[in-house]
């Protein structure tokens, strides 16, 4: 199967037969089942452990025509000490930015073992030549990015050109060199579940090392639905290929219970392996701040006020 | 066939089929089924007929016109009123106020509520902690705008709160009576005098309780009062005057409150919250739970995102000193008072408890 999914690209006839003829989503079905796994209770130590591991989990994320380097520097300070009266309180994944801001954010983190995402290729939108979206993340690399998130052209991809989309994905890997690239989806726009697990496979095929849902920037981002069918689609992957990917819901998680139903699809869908950080991350900015207050509510014992912590 | 004759037919079979009925159930009763003029006008109604000469034996056996005495008939008596006897009563569901919105305890438990002669009254909602919870957060999120509203535009409402309750005077009466209260009438009236006494302080406590300060520079020196936050009061047994006492005047400042209501008595703060849900207050500014006091009271007392908080109606003095202890964890401000007497004149003591005073230096210019 893995010879012939390298001649499945050649041609987009090839493409087309290959991502139509995956089985089709259950839409019902689906938003039923990530509806059912969205009910479990996971209470104290439980709890404890699933905000810790969210924490870690995060990429912490300012993507404004407003940010500072002074906002990007105050952001990174979060992402090392998210809660600087509680030592315990662990590191998040990464930080997120725009790529002109990558080297501030990779000064300010130093040696921490914080790493730094940034968009790239005409993000969010991504209208734009080839040579602009490589020469996007060429910069963004050189920059001192360890990883890309990437968008895909949604235009060629609604068209049927899944040649297009697939040789972009490619170039804008070989583009990253030694970087991680996630490759975002948009999901949003995608207008069909069949759509998200045709996406999916393609990007994976194309070599992406995460898929991402969203941008942050359209809604619906992500929803639990498009995460389990995302998670799905790497767990099939996985046993297809060998290959392992990651998977990023990015956009709308705002509170612990949001990230905890995440972690519940993960664990029931692809399975005990993606949960860490290495192979499952939450894409947010405001979500941090709820756990941190969940956490502290879990160590103190009395409800926590968002007074106390940092805005950005 | 036609149609009319293949529902004379259908009649025909459906009397046989009744007739046969009837000679195994009941072989002596005679049916009217010869009311149904199924023989001479074939095509009216075949299936009707089909359906009542069918049920006959079963349901309407003994009947045959005459109306059972304990049983009455559609339509057969009226009360004054124009309700009809023997209608199904649609009983009030009382859930908690959050938001705007009247959801049930999160926690799906509920308690009785008795009159004061020990009667039932009704299952109110028994709020959990969750439920305080949730209602913090709706006051929080209450509380830019409502504090940001002019203080002639919170007059405004907490006059059409006296207007809307106005209007339902007869129905807490009636729920104060039923709570043991004294004089209801009475108190409903001096509940909404007290709501339009409020409403006219709104625009008049800063000049009460701000002043312009004279200072030895050239400044401008000036003190404003400014609402504290989020407050959790809870109220007193007093279950209309008493609440309507203590939360007219932590909103008309421009806070935003979380109320426990009366344990013994919660009916008229819900009614009181089908008032507020129609007097142009927006959603989150109070919020009303019903339940156990000691329960949720420890829990709103040591919540980092409330900001001051009025002990007026926890009798117990241990659960007093205790949330004491824990308001004390981010200095929330207490309101602790001793036995009040609703119908004395309140003053301006219970607005300015919940009031922060922000000093302003300006420089005289030239």
């Amino acid at each position: 199967m893995t010879t012939s999914l390298a001649d499945v690209a050649s041609s987009n006839a090839t493409l087309r037969a290959f991502l139509h003829g995956l089985p089709g989503v259950d839409r019902v079905g689906a938003d039923q089942r990530a509806a059912m796994l969205g009910t479990r209770s996971i209470k104290t130590t439980a709890k404890a452990g699933a905000i810790d591991l969210a924490i870690r989990m995060v990429d912490l994320t300012t993507l404004e025509g407003a940010d500072t380097p002074g906002k990007v520097r105050a952001m990174c300070a979060k992402a090392v000490h998210p809660d600087p009266s509680d030592p315990s309180v662990p590191k998040v994944a990464a930080v997120c930015v725009y790529p002109d801001l990558v080297a501030q954010a990779v000064e300010a983190l130093g040696s921490s073992g914080v790493k730094v995402a940034s968009v790239a290729t005409a993000f969010p939108s991504g209208r734009s030549s080839l040579e602009v979206k490589v020469a996007d993340t060429a910069l963004a690399v050189a920059a001192g990015a360890d990883e890309i998130d990437m968008v895909i052209d949604r235009g060629a991809f609604l068209a049927g050109d899944y040649v297009k989309v697939f040789e972009e994905i490619a170039a804008i890997k070989e583009a990253c060199g030694p970087a991680h690239l996630k490759v975002i989806l948009e999901t949003g726009e995608l207008a069909t579940y069949d759509n998200v697990r045709r996406a999916s496979w393609l990007a994976m095929m194309a070599g992406g090392d995460f898929i991402k849902t969203s941008t942050g920037k359209v809604q619906p981002a992500a929803t639990p639905s498009v995460t389990m069918i995302m998670l799905e689609a790497v767990r099939d992957f996985l046993a297809m290929t060998g290959r392992k990917v990651g998977v990023k819901p990015a956009g709308g998680i705002r509170t612990t219970k949001d990230a905890i139903k995440m972690l519940v699809l993960v664990n029931e869908t692809a399975g005990e392996g993606w949960l860490d950080p290495d192979w499952f991350r939450l894409g947010a900015s405001t979500l941090l701040n709820d756990l941190l207050m969940q956490r502290q509510k879990l160590s103190t014992g009395r409800y926590a006020g968002s007074d106390y912590f940092t805005l950005d | 066939m036609s149609k009319t004759e293949r529902d004379a037919a259908k009649a025909r079979t459906a009397k046989a089929r009744a007739g046969k009925a009837r000679a195994v159930k009941e072989p002596v009763t005679e049916m009217p089924v010869t009311e149904m003029p199924v023989e001479e006008t074939p095509a009216a109604g075949g299936p009707v007929a089909t359906a009542l000469v069918a049920e006959a034996p079963l349901a309407q056996a003994p009947a045959s016109g005459t109306v059972a005495p304990d049983v009455p008939a559609a339509g057969a008596g009226r009360e004054s009123d124009g309700q009809r006897a023997g209608r199904l009563s649609v009983r009030k569901t009382y859930k908690l106020y959050i938001g705007g919105a009247f959801p049930r305890s999160e926690s799906g438990r509920s308690y009785v509520v008795t009159s004061s002669t020990g009667g039932f009254l009704a299952n109110a909602s028994k709020a959990s902690r969750k439920d305080a919870r949730d209602a913090v957060s709706a006051a929080r999120k209450a509380f830019a705008g409502w504090s940001g509203a002019t203080p002639y535009n919170r007059g405004q409402i907490l006059y059409r709160i006296a207007e809307m309750l106005e209007s339902r005077r007869a129905q807490f009466a009636a729920e104060l009576a039923d709570a043991g209260t004294e004089r209801a009438g009475e108190a409903v009236d001096a509940a909404i005098d007290r709501l339009v006494w409020y409403a006219g302080w709104s625009d008049k406590i800063s000049a009460v309780a701000g002043s312009a300060n004279p200072v030895a520079g050239p400044y401008f020196n000036i003190s404003a009062p400014e609402p504290t936050g989020v407050v959790a009061v809870v109220a007193p047994d007093d279950p209309l005057l008493g609440l309507v006492s203590v939360v007219a005047p932590v909103i008309v400042t421009g806070n935003t409150c979380v109320v426990v209501a009366s344990e013994r008595a919660p009916l008229p703060s819900i009614t009181l919250a089908e008032v507020l849900a129609t007097s142009d207050l927006p959603g989150g500014v109070v919020n009303i739970l019903t339940g156990s006091v000691k329960e949720i009271a420890p829990w709103l007392a040591a919540h980092m995102d409330v900001n001051a908080i009025d002990l007026t109606g926890v009798a117990d003095e241990d659960l007093a000193v205790t949330c004491e202890q824990a308001a004390a964890e981010n200095l929330k401000r207490v309101l602790r008072p001793s036995a009040p007497d609703w119908s004395a004149d309140p003053g301006t003591r219970r607005m300015t408890a919940f009031l922060e005073t922000k000093t302003v230096w300006h420089p005289t210019g030239l």
